[in-house]
This record gives C-alpha cells, structure tokens and sequence, in this order.
C-alpha cells in the first residue's frame, strides 16, 4: 500500500502570498506557473512535463466528450466493521464527504468517448487515498455490467492506494467482485481499458486494474503491487532509480503504452475505436 | 517455544506432572492435591482457551506445529504427486500443488506453504510467493478444468512477497490473473484457510465456490502490524488492529466472507495436529458432496454470485 503518500500529499498550491491565486509552483521542478495555463495543460508542467494529480471531476471533463457524461455514481458507504484505529470511521468518511463533496472514492457514469460509447469510472485520490471498499467495488460491477448491458466501451482510471483497510475483509472481496464482474464484458466483445495514474498501488492494482484489454499508464506514475516503504522495510536497501515508476512498468511489459496526458485522449479514442466491435472502420478519426 | 498466554497453562501441567511424578517415586499419596490441580487447570484453560481475543487466534494462527498445505497432503489425501513449475520463469517454493486423492475422488490441489523449521522457512520465503508461485497455482487450476477435478486450495500466507523482483515480474498482475483464472473454474473449488490468509497473495488462491476456516485462522486485507502501523503509526498497535480487522473465523462468517468455521482441538491445531487434519478433511468431503450435484455452469454462475453479493453499502 501506498498509503503514506496520502499524508504527505501536496496539491499545486499558491506559495506566492502576493497573488496566490494567479499562480503556483510545479512541485517537480518548481517553476512558477500561471494557474490558468496550468489548468488548460492539464496540469502537467509544461517546463519539466511532471504529471500532477487531477481530481476525478477534472478527469471526467477531460475525457469525455463534451455534455455527454450522465453519472450514475450514487451508493454511499457503511461502517460495517464498526472501526476505529485513532478516529472512527465514520468520521473519517464524514471529513473525505465534506472534503471533496463525493460520498466515496469514485465517480462514474456513461458518456461517449470520441464518439464511442462508453461507461467511464473514475477513482478519486482525494478521497481516503482512493481506496476500495465496499461502494467502490459495487459501483465499478455495476458500471461492467451496464456496460454489457448497454453495449459500451468501459474505462476505468486508477488513482488509489489499494483496498481500504476499515471495511477489511470486504475491501478485500470487492477484488474478486470486480474481477469476475469483467467476465460480462468478456462473453459480449466488448473493449475494456484502464488508465493508471499516480498512484495504483494494493488492492486496485491486483484486481481490475491490471484486468483491461489496453493499459495507459501516464509518465511518472507509482504503480505496483506493494508499496515502496513497504518494500524497503522488507529489503532493507534503498530502491533503484524510477522502480515502480510507469516507465519502469513499460519496460517490465505490464502496461500497454506510457502516454502523456495531453494525447491521452487522443489515443484512448484510437484504442476504444480498433477495439470496438460496434465501431467501422475508420483509421485516423 | 510457547505463546504467552500459553504459559500458565504449561507451567500448571508441568506442576501436575512433577506431582504425579513424586507421588509414583515416593509412594507419598498425593491424589486429593493432582486432583485440586487438575480442577485449577481445567478452569484456567476454560478462562484463557474460552475467551480467546483475536490478536490470541492471529498467534494461533502463526503457531509452530500448525499444519502446513503438505502436513494436510500427507495425512488427509492420498498418493499426492507434487508438480513443479510456472513454466515460464521458475518454481516457487511457497506454493506447493499437484494431484491427490481424496478418498475415492481424484482431485488438484494447490496452497502456500510455510516451512515447518527455520531453514525451510528461509528455502520457502515464509509462505510468501512470487509471481511464479501464483503462475504455477493457475496451471493447476488449468489442470483442473481440463480434467474436470475438483480444486482444493489450501490458504496460509502472510501475504504476497513484497520485493524487488516480485514487482519486476509483475505481482500485482499475477495476482489478478489468478483471481479471475479461479473464478472462471467449470469445476468444484473448495479453500481452507488453515493460518494466515493475508490480503490479495491470500484471495489469488481463495475464490472458490466454498470458502472454509479453521477456528483460529484469520483472514483479511491486511496483517495486523502493517494495519498498525499505517492507522496507529506503530506496528506494535497491533493487537487492537486485530481486534479493529474483525479477522477471526466468527466474524468472517458473520460477515458471509467464509461459508463455515472447522473446529480445531482444544488450544489450537498445533496442539493435536493429526485431530485438526482429520476435521478439515471430513470438512472437505462433505463440501465437495455438496458441490458435486452442480453442473459446470452452474459451479461457476455459484461462484460468480457468491463473490458478487459481498459488500456493505447503502442505495442513495
């Protein structure tokens, strides 16, 4: 689990005290940069090309064709275990609700996608670090099987540090959950493909994410099993240079295509058109 | 070397053996003070054995003795012949398999296995395999299918390994390959959670139609240290993450993430290993009787909904 990356977390932030809110710095490299050009190149820094984390919304606007997303997002989470480490669950689910306006870590729904039809799911890092428990595996098997049900395209983009560990157990389970839930999409030909972001590591990672026909993953990005304090613990020596890191995904051939944001789009429409069956033949739309 | 809340247990059964031993020696009648004893020794492990917390069963669960996958191959099945091999990279010791009888039924079997000393730990990593480990469980469970045996998995893993090279060769896909491998079974898949069942190196080999524990085994996303140390910040915590997890066999089944709890012997599996391998194979018969009546379909539709109904949540 990466988990520790949540609370050392950093958004693009004003640093400036002057104008905080016209411009901020990339955490990379730190360049000041004008907020609003930040935003338009979707928040990659354009000196350095860092790929900082973007919230689902954002995402979703980005991917989809534009006034086509319907959400269909909607369950809530329980406390089934009853669990409190130094704060109650509850609570804790409370703050992430108010925080970021979701009632768990995921927000989907159907749209097209260059024209095709798609359900998209998108995870939210804001909230617990993305974590799956119980709503999220649910709402990623309905999302499969409505796509089956619909004929759509599924894709899904990873942000999470794995399973959460409140709702135990059955955070565990929803792997299994949405893993077998795929089986819908794979008996109607119907394309699935994931993007993974900073971070995929856990649960997410060793379940569906990994599952899709195509996978994106964007530069930079942690993705892995478990997570790199973890390992270092176990190991006890420093980590190479860029271990776990996309790139290094690449290499290893566990994903499809490093893709910069700004083509990401561009080439998941390419990906969701060859893959398809509903789509004709139409190279270079 | 005795758990800690053993203790007092052995040190009052030693007392009543040296008393016996003294009263044979001597010929000094000391029936009325062994009887005394034997009273204060029945309660006390009545007390401790009764009232078991759940960080007891996580050391239950790690107790050396405890039967291991290959302890259960050689007591409970017959003519095991052990196959070797991912057939892609290397043969992980931590996971064993290959082809067995059960009483009159041929089947496939596959578990984590742990060493029973320290040297054998070290050749089997603890029970934690790599991704060739989980490659090798799904070219048994192709073997199952392909012959139409039943699979029996056998659970006992701290967890995936987390290493350099397990990442290298992609653990984390392995793992969801073996999840979706497993549930696509068109045969009877039966797991027993024999000790630890830790997190996604634990559930690659657990979807199964049936899902069984033993009494003091566990069960969850995450061990109670790791747990501990993220939550609480200090892996020493970990009692209470145990108590938090609801990891034993009473709150899986509450929770439906087990179908049923096999009993151990009083103390735990190690204390009488032969008597706990015994009930986990009248478990596992009266299973598989159960599951044989299905057709394949109708196997893995069984699997599809007993995993798919799993979750808490509410509509909104």
């Amino acid at each position: 689990m990466a988990l520790e990356r949540l609370f050392r977390r950093k958004r693009p932030s004003g640093e400036n005290r002057d104008v905080p809110e016209l411009w901020t710095k990339c955490e990379a490299c730190g360049a000041q940069l004008y907020k609003k050009e930040f935003r338009e190149n979707l928040y990659v820094c354009p000196k350095c090309g860092h790929h900082h984390r973007m919230s689902a919304a954002e995402r979703v606007a980005m991917l989809a064709d534009e006034g086509t997303f319907q959400e269909t997002t909607r369950l809530a989470p329980l406390d089934p275990l009853g669990f409190v480490d130094t704060k109650p669950y509850a609570e804790r689910l409370q703050a992430y609700q108010k925080e970021t306006g979701r009632k768990d870590a995921i927000l989907g729904g159907t749209c097209a996608i260059g024209g095709v039809p798609s359900v998209l799911l998108v995870m939210d890092y804001a909230f617990a670090g993305g974590s799956m428990g119980s709503v999220v595996g649910e709402e990623i098997a309905r999302g499969v099987e409505r796509a089956a049900a619909e004929e759509r395209a599924l894709v899904i983009v990873a942000a999470s540090g794995g399973a959460r560990m409140q709702e135990a157990a059955l955070s565990l389970m929803q792997m299994a959950k949405t893993v077998m839930s795929l089986d819908l999409l794979w008996a109607k030909r119907l394309p699935y493909v994931s993007i993974l972001t900073d971070p995929t590591t856990g649960g997410v990672t060793a379940s569906f994410a990994a599952l899709a026909d195509v996978i994106f993953a964007e530069p930079g990005a942690l993705i892995g099993f478990a997570g790199p304090r973890v390992i270092r613990q176990t190991i006890r020596q420093e980590l190479p240079e860029g271990f776990q890191r996309a790139e290094f995904l690449l290499k290893h051939g566990m994903v499809d295509r490093v893709t910069d944001r700004r083509q990401l789009k561009g080439e998941l429409v390419r990906a969701l058109r060859h893959l398809h069956p509903g789509v004709p033949y139409a190279p270079g739309v | 070397m005795p758990l800690e809340f053993e203790k007092p247990i052995l040190e009052l059964e030693k007392r009543i053996q040296e008393l016996k031993e003294t009263a044979r020696t001597t010929g000094v009648d000391l029936e009325a003070e062994i009887r005394l004893l034997e009273e204060r020794l029945a309660r006390l492990k009545q007390e401790i054995y009764g009232h078991l917390t759940p960080w007891q069963r996580v050391q239950l669960a790690r107790a050396p003795g405890r039967p291991t996958t290959l302890d259960v191959l050689e007591k409970a099945f017959r003519d095991f012949l052990e196959l070797h091999g991912d057939r892609a990279f290397a043969d992980d010791p931590a996971i064993v398999g290959g082809l067995a009888y059960l009483e009159g039924e041929k089947v496939v079997v596959v578990g984590h296995q742990k060493g029973r000393d320290t040297k054998e730990n070290l050749r089997r990593n603890f029970g934690m395999p790599h991704p060739e480990g989980y490659r090798k469980a799904m070219r048994l469970m192709d073997l199952a299918d392909r012959f139409g045996y039943p699979l029996i998995s056998f659970i006992d893993t701290p967890g995936a390994y987390p290493g350099v090279s397990a990442e290298e060769r992609g653990q984390a896909w392995v793992i969801a390959q073996s999840i979706q491998r497993m549930g696509r079974l068109k045969v009877p898949a039966i797991a027993v959670i024999l000790g630890e069942g830790g997190s996604g190196g634990a559930l690659a080999i657990g979807v199964a139609n049936r899902v069984l524990i033993l009494e003091n085994a566990w069960y969850s996303v995450i061990s109670p240290e790791s747990c501990a140390a993220i939550l609480w910040r200090d892996a020493k915590e970990a009692p209470k993450a145990a108590e938090a997890l609801k990891l034993t066999a009473q709150d899986l089944l509450a929770l439906k993430v087990v179908d049923a709890i096999i009993p151990e012997p009083e103390g735990g599996a190690h204390k009488d290993p032969d008597r706990a391998i015994q009930n986990v194979k009248e478990a596992l018969l009266r299973t598989l009787e159960e599951l044989k009546a299905l057709s394949p379909e109708a196997l893995y539709q069984d699997r599809y909904r007993r995993f798919r109904a799993l979750g808490a949540y509410a509509e909104s």
